[in-house]
């Protein structure tokens, strides 16, 4: 989960790493409320998860607290890259002398952690990666030993960083391993991170991202999901345990297992395009076990959605063989009663394929089709939705 | 031949007792693995009872620590159950005793512990300066040698023994593969996970099948998320001879959501089904558009000379690479935003 920058900056704050005074606004009265409270020159900065807000207009300078009530009312409601603003954060105003980038992420490819750096922040670093590498200090290291002062120091004399320079750096490097760490995130990035007319540094722009996996140990985490932002059918799901994503087009999709399920979302947009163009709903993975209780819910999320036409059901039976994921269909159709109107295309492959088939040809529900052939189920629910 | 793990693997389950270890258990004892006991620290000295391939009653025993396991039953391999809040000292318990192969079945483990679990297997070394310890996982189906063993979560009796090497980041998609190329038959599938930190690659895969004389084909299945797949596409390219059939899932998949498993996401323009596709068919590696044409092509192979230019399959590939050409350009322009 990716954080808002007024959360990146209140985290920060938490964990030690120097920041500014800086306060959330939802409306142009608390933005003004926000900047008398900080005092002098504010930043009102507009809350939204993409980057290029700044050149949209989405921060702006207020030298008064009126100012900060008027940027707020032009900036709330602003839609920036297709995300609309429903918060801005005032923020006090720095003096500032320079500007430096510095990141701690999850490298997928090495398969430990890597700490970026250069003194050349403020800019988009991939551009600064491809077009001056040489600006840009890498620094893989083992999650087991995190960063202490020696690679702290180590990182920043790599990036160029003067002897006197090196000891505010080192503390803040360290403080920011000490939020990456202790918050289970897989990214920190600090851009700006910047130096002070007085010689002082500090996190100006936070971008965090946050392991879901480690819920279990970061109660505090759950409040930081933004229920306003979810889709209602995404937070349908996930209060089923269910994983969900919403999508544009109007073919219903279940099936298990993560893969099967991509797999089964391109096969239909490409059956799709014999039949106008169309394409998935959703995707939606129901586990590898497929139950009647699970497929049910799963079914009940599907059909909510307005603009789903036809649903396809691919299951490939393997520890659960296919005439319980048959049971389990017949079932949910049972327990969803009157509430399932659009036509289901189940495609069942695996383990008892035929005692599946059978079960299903036997309940003779009016809305289920069966079909042979992932290729043929996608083809068949594609027709439906273009109905 | 196999890769990684034959019928004289000698087996232990961590999390043995617990309802997905119990489950499980039963299943791969069916399947013939050589199921030698299980951990459970707060259970040692116990045991549950199973029954073998014959249908002959076991008493497998329950030991308080791997290191136990391992010195009273010459154990070399561990399958991991455990709930993700406990993976981690599972599976560092098992690193520290040195298990050859720690198979992690687990699925929601903290990227972070993944990632300190994985590097400190790097750092416990053997005479050959290797790690001792090979992981597969966290987060997937496990490995399977057909008619040998089994050690993960795959179902067994979809299957049979044969030629074709396998290796996948998705389980249910391993499962259709192993299942429409049955009559082939495979000599190992290897399920690495879905998740952003995983012990062994496709790379390390397609390394031990190339080596494994019994494997003649390869069909390498891979998702959104990373770079994985160009990476092995380049390895193809220099190191692999024998023929591999590729798969790619999540053309449709829009940008920055995470697709069901952890580490399938698409951030920015990196880790795109397209890139990966693209890259693979750059190394010669013939890209299925559907699951079934992936098998087919497979199929094609195994018949005959699938490389020569004038084969049909050649032909096929091209009208694949076209279809999905116009496949990605449509699904892009469904899912700008």
């Amino acid at each position: 989960m990716d954080l808002y920058e007024y959360q990146a900056r209140d985290l920060f704050e938490a964990h030690g790493v120097p920041v500014l005074a800086g306060i959330v606004a939802q409306t142009p009265e608390e933005a003004k409320a926000a900047a008398e409270k900080i005092g002098g020159v504010v930043v009102v900065k507009a809350q939204v998860k993409v980057g290029g807000r700044g050149k949209a207009g989405g921060v702006k300078l207020a030298k008064t607290p009126d100012e900060a009530y008027e940027h707020a009312q032009a900036i709330l409601g602003m839609d920036i890259k297709g995300h609309t603003v429903h918060r801005v954060m005032i923020a006090q105003g720095a003096d500032i002398a320079e500007e430096y980038y510095f990141s701690i992420l999850l490298d997928r490819a090495e398969r430990n952690y890597l700490a970026m750096c250069s003194k050349e922040g403020g800019v988009e670093i991939e551009q600064l990666a491809v077009e001056s590498p040489e600006k840009l200090v890498r620094y893989n290291f083992d999650p087991n030993n995190g960063i202490d002062a020696d690679a702290a120091a180590e990182i920043a004399r790599q990036a160029g960083f003067s002897a006197e320079e090196v000891p505010a750096l080192v503390e803040a490097f360290q403080k920011l391993w000490g939020a990456f760490a202790a918050e289970d995130a897989s990214l920190v990035e600090v851009n700006p991170l910047v130096k002070t007319g007085d010689g002082a540094i500090i996190a100006l722009d936070g971008k965090v991202t946050i392991d879901e996996n480690a819920a279990f140990r970061q109660p505090g985490h759950a409040d930081l999901v933004d229920e306003s932002a979810e889709d209602p059918l995404e937070a349908k799901a996930k209060a089923n345990d269910l994983n969900y994503v919403k999508l544009d087009g109007s073919v219903g999709i279940i099936g298990n297992g993560a893969g099967l399920v991509m797999s089964t979302l391109d096969v239909v947009a490409y059956a799709g395009e014999a039949h106008n163009g169309v394409t998935p709903a959703n995707f939606l993975d129901i586990g590898g076990g497929a139950s009647a209780e699970v497929m049910a819910n799963g079914l009940d999320v599907i059909l909510g959605d307005d603009q789903v036409k036809s649903v396809f059901v691919n299951v490939f039976g393997g520890i659960t063989s296919c005439d319980a994921v048959a049971t389990g269909i017949v079932k949910a159709l049972e327990i969803l009663g009157d509430t399932a109107t659009k036509p289901l295309v189940v495609r069942l492959d695996g383990n008892n394929v035929d005692e599946g088939r059978r079960i299903l040809q036997e309940a003779n529900h009016p809305l289920v089709i069966t079909a042979d052939t992932m290729d043929g189920g996608a083809d068949k629910a594609a027709e439906l939705a273009n109905k | 031949m196999s890769i990684y793990l034959n019928k004289d693997s000698k087996v232990i389950v961590q999390g043995i007792t617990g309802g997905e270890g119990t489950k499980h258990t039963a299943l791969m004892l069916k399947a013939g693995t050589n199921i030698v006991g299980g951990v459970n620290a707060r259970k040692a000295g116990t045991t549950v009872a199973h029954k073998d391939q014959s249908g002959q009653d076991v008493d497998l025993p329950v030991f308080g620590s791997v290191s136990e396991a391992m010195e009273k039953t010459g154990a070399d391999v561990s399958v991991v159950f455990v709930p993700p809040k406990f993976a981690k000292d599972a599976a560092v318990e098992a690193i520290e005793a040195g298990i050859g192969l720690l198979v992690v079945i687990t699925e929601g483990i903290p990227v972070q512990d993944s990632a300190e679990f994985f590097n400190l297997s790097l750092t416990k070394t053997g005479a050959d300066g290797k790690p001792v310890t090979r992981i597969i996982g966290p987060n997937c189906p496990g490995i399977i040698t057909p008619g040998e063993s089994l050690a993960g979560i795959t179902p067994a009796n979809i299957t049979n023994k044969g030629p074709v090497g396998l290796v996948s980041k998705s389980g249910t998609l391993t499962y259709q593969m192993m299942y429409e190329l049955r009559d082939i038959g495979f000599s190992t599938s290897i399920g690495i996970g879905g998740d952003p930190v995983i012990g062994t690659t496709h790379i390390d895969a397609l390394e031990a099948f190339e080596a494994d004389p019994d494997t003649e084909a390869i069909v390498m299945i891979g998702e959104i998320g990373g770079d994985a797949e160009e990476r092995a596409a380049e390895y193809i390219k220099a190191h692999v001879t024998k023929p591999v059939v590729g798969y790619v899932a999540g053309f449709t998949a829009p940008e920055g959501k995470t697709m069901g498993h952890a580490g399938a996401i698409v951030s920015g323009s990196s880790g795109t089904a397209e890139a990966k596709k693209e890259a693979l068919e750059a190394a010669g590696v013939k890209v299925g558009k559907t699951p079934s044409e992936t098998a087919q092509l497979l199929r094609e192979i195994h018949k005959g000379d699938g490389t020569s230019d004038s084969s049909p399959v050649a032909g096929a590939a091209e009208t694949v690479k076209e279809k999905s050409g116009a496949l990605v350009d449509k699904v892009k322009s469904t899912f700008k935003k």
